[in-house]
């Protein structure tokens, strides 16, 4: 980074930790934030829309579908997220590879299994063989994606299913009266409404989402944590020119310190989303914004 | 830890395939990168190593693309028989049980002795507290003998135990434990015996994997032959290594 | 070797019972399901006893978030704060660095850096923390009429917390607080995964399930059982938790009797 980097063993201690705090590896632990925060925003939306697809199942009037739904929500939520990813990424792409190996290469006689080797045709890999290393990458980050969004979607379906449960009655049977169908009293007074009893929920799912986090590692992301272990480990001066002890407790620090403000950041910004999803509710929040409003 | 990056990569140079392999198909390695001085990461954020060294040197000899992939040693051989690398060169020693589920290539560091390390010369390393890595075969080893064993996570947390005084010993590979040693100015020796454990370090492949596996076991004997290997044992570990 | 056999070697291992040394080879179902069932003691005796002694502490920190002095309130605030903020897998790793510093200084500190005490410890904070602000919610939405009611009686002080705010606040967090109970029971898991070392290979439940999957390189066989079990016992906190709200509740009429509703509301 500096020019003065050469040999960082005769630096005074100021000019060392700027040489250090800005060496190749640092960087990645400083590009690993932006890799988390990324999977956060990712992650999010997409577990709201598994949650939301379970609990319309968990609702459905069709039995089998409804038993999923519900089977998807009680046994995804019995588990520790930890047990989860530890196995279950590894699951996840062998169950791709295996669809796709039925359906790219249906001539194949060779048994998939064989020993322990998970084997399938050259063409069902994910990603492809010839692909480069960022595709290998990303797809790793999307399986990440989708297994953290499937847990938390569980719970972000039970949520929801309580929240389109809270919808007063009587708000559906004034759909009812109006005429509406099952499906337009649904989507055109259920959903808009639901979102003020799933929102306290939500947060707090939100809140877990932030601090699920230093479980990516499990999920073969390096993540902050990964980093800020590696880096606080003891390096010695044959194999780093920035020899130091055990330093993983300023490391953790760091983290705490984030994780921290992240907590702060959210617990402001939901706040404030509240009180704009109360407006013109019926809810005891809402009748209290109409009379601030009319006094 | 672990990169899961999952790909394939030189599955057409697994048995019954009936093409052969192309040029373009990228050989995968497996790695760990936090055990140094066999694979560790860099100041610069990159993996190097004895092991990086020896790796893209068997590559070229073999005339293969590879590439290396980051992976938790938890799930290393998992992700391999998985096929989303091809190969795990992670300071892992040749051993009966791991050799059920997967093949070795002929070992390209010899046996390894693994040792002592202490914070005073008269610490108790037969019945003491000795720290080991979870699920290690030196943490095999201890359960079975005398000594109460206590399991840390990584290698860091177990050298810390015993600066710390949660443990009178750690037991550990000895190339691991010497830069430490060298440089903690008196404050960790080497106490008790070395134990010879495990047949030495050799790559590890998908059984299904024969071609691939022939052809590094000629790089390898080729190195060692020429004495390149040699070369680069001294190069990483110091002049008192075993050679070939 | 009989499955009988196996429950008897193994059965009470994670306590440092029956055979010393662990199954290495050909491990069947049977070992395994004994052995991360042994493991399940610790995260059962994790759970319970974090649980019962958070109880308490989250009372008094939802009583003080209440209070109108600073001097009482802001302590509690910080505390809730810190530990609802943080990853739990963090906190894991401060409090073991702690405790092992102030052991240096202080052997009455010795037992703290085993997980029985130190990761206990941190749980009974860790829940205490969210199931305070849970309770603290529910202080917030006591109906007024009933803290009248109470004053027109002419209760006051300890009397009206005990007979009138305290049940109430209960009756209303329950729901609530079956899920900090089920998630602090998932949390225990992490009490041996790179946080607490393992004495003499007594762990829990997700210790043992890494030892095999270690040990067979196959990873679809312990995790799932280990799950397995979580599921049961998840199944049986709600089925307890169920009967208490049912005590809680049972002044009112049948029909208003709500079912207990099971949402993820404060949660790790």
């Amino acid at each position: 980074m500096f020019e003065f980097c050469e040999d960082p063993s005769t630096l005074d201690s100021l000019r060392w930790f700027s040489c250090y705090l800005t060496n190749g590896v640092h960087m990645q632990f400083y590009g690993s934030f932006i890799k988390v925060l990324a999977l956060l925003a990712i992650t999010a939306p997409v577990a709201l829309a598994f949650g939301f697809a379970g609990a319309m199942a968990a609702r459905s009037r069709v039995a089998p579908v409804a038993w999923f739904g519900k089977g998807y929500i009680a046994i995804v939520r019995g588990v520790p997220d930890i047990a989860f990813f530890l196995f279950f990424v590894i699951a996840l792409d062998q169950a791709f590879e295996y669809i796709r190996h039925r359906v790219l290469c249906p001539d194949w006689t060779d048994p998939i299994r064989q020993g322990s080797d998970f084997l399938v045709c050259q063409q069902a890999k994910l990603p492809l063989g010839s692909s480069p290393e960022w595709v290998h990458e990303t797809y790793g980050f999307f399986l990440a994606v989708i297994t953290f969004s499937i847990v938390f979607g569980a719970f972000a379906a039970n949520v929801l299913y309580g929240g389109m449960r809270a919808v007063p009655r009587a708000q559906m049977e004034t759909a009812e009266a109006y005429g509406m169908t099952r499906r337009q009293t649904f989507w055109r007074i259920v959903v808009p409404q639901m979102w003020v009893y799933a929102l306290p929920g939500l947060s707090n799912l939100w809140m877990v989402l932030i601090k699920a986090t230093p479980l990516l590692f499990l999920l073969g992301i390096e993540d902050i944590v990964y980093w800020a272990r590696e880096l606080g480990s003891t390096k010695t001066a044959r194999f780093s020119d920035y020899p130091h002890g055990d330093w993983r407790m300023w490391y953790f620090l760091g983290l705490l310190v984030f994780y921290l403000a992240m907590t702060r950041v959210s617990e402001v910004v939901l706040e404030r989303l509240m009180v704009r999803l109360t407006h013109g509710q019926a809810t005891t929040g809402g009748e209290a914004q109409r009379k601030a409003v009319a006094a | 830890m672990k990169t899961l990056i999952l790909g394939t990569a030189a599955l057409a140079l697994t048995a019954g395939l009936a093409f052969a392999a192309g040029h373009e198909k990228t050989v995968r390695m497996g790695t760990e990168g936090a055990y140094a001085p066999y694979n560790f990461i860099n100041d610069s954020g990159e993996l190097a190593g004895f092991e990086i060294d020896l790796g893209n040197e068997l590559c070229a000899r073999a005339e293969l693309t590879c590439e290396w992939v980051k992976n938790d040693w938890d799930s290393i051989i998992p992700n391999l028989v998985s096929a989303n690398y091809d190969t795990i060169m992670a300071g892992m020693s040749i051993t009966a049980e791991r050799d059920e589920v997967i093949d070795f290539t002929q070992d390209y560091f010899p046996p390894t002795a693994s040792a002592y390390v202490a914070a005073a010369d008269n610490a108790d390393w037969e019945t003491g507290v000795i720290a080991a890595q979870t699920a290690t075969i030196q943490a095999a080893h201890i359960a079975e003998g005398g000594a109460t064993l206590v399991e840390f996570a990584t290698p860091e947390e177990t050298v810390a135990a015993v600066r710390n005084g949660e443990a009178d010993a750690v037991f550990a590979d000895r190339d691991y434990l010497a830069p430490l040693v060298e440089e903690s100015g008196g404050a960790l020796v080497f106490v008790g015996p070395d134990v010879p454990l495990g047949g030495g370090v050799g790559m590890g492949l998908r059984e299904s994997d024969g071609e691939l596996k022939d052809k590094f076991n000629a790089a390898i004997t080729a190195m060692k032959e020429d004495g390149s290997l040699n070369e680069l044992l001294v190069k990483w570990f110091g002049e008192g290594v075993q050679t070939y | 070797m009989s499955c009988w056999q196996t429950i008897q070697d193994y059965g009470l291992r994670s306590l440092g019972y029956g055979e010393r040394l662990l199954p290495r080879t050909d491990f069947t179902l049977c070992e395994h399901f004994v052995l991360i069932g042994s493991g399940m003691i610790w995260n059962i005796y994790f759970g319970i006893a974090a649980l019962l002694m958070g109880f308490f502490l989250a009372t008094a920190l939802a009583v003080a978030k209440m209070s109108p002095r600073a001097l009482i309130r802001k302590p509690a605030e910080w505390f809730i704060f810190l530990f609802r903020g943080s990853p739990l897998f963090i906190q894991f790793f401060f409090a073991y660095f702690f405790f092992l510093s102030l052991k240096g200084s202080y052997p009455i500190f010795d037992p703290f850096t085993s997980a029985w005490l130190g990761a206990l410890l941190v749980l009974f904070f860790n829940t205490a923390a969210y199931s305070g602000e849970i309770f603290y919610g529910a202080l917030r939405s006591i109906p007024k009429g009933d803290v009248e009611a109470a004053d027109a009686y002419g209760l006051t002080g300890w009397p009206r917390f005990k007979r009138i705010v305290w049940p109430t606040m209960l009756r209303l967090a329950w729901p609530a607080y079956t899920n900090e109970a089920i998630f602090l029971f998932h949390a225990t898991a992490l009490v041996f995964f790179s946080s607490f070392p393992a004495w003499q290979q007594r762990g829990d439940a997700l210790y043992y399930a890494n030892y095999f999957a270690d040990k067979t390189f196959n990873p679809f066989v312990p995790y799932p059982i280990l799950a397995f079990y979580f599921i049961l016992f998840t199944l049986v906190i709600v089925f307890v938790f169920g009967l208490i709200n049912k005590r809680l509740n049972r002044h009112l009429p049948q029909t208003e009797q709500r079912k207990l509703k099971i949402r993820p509301n404060l949660i790790r």
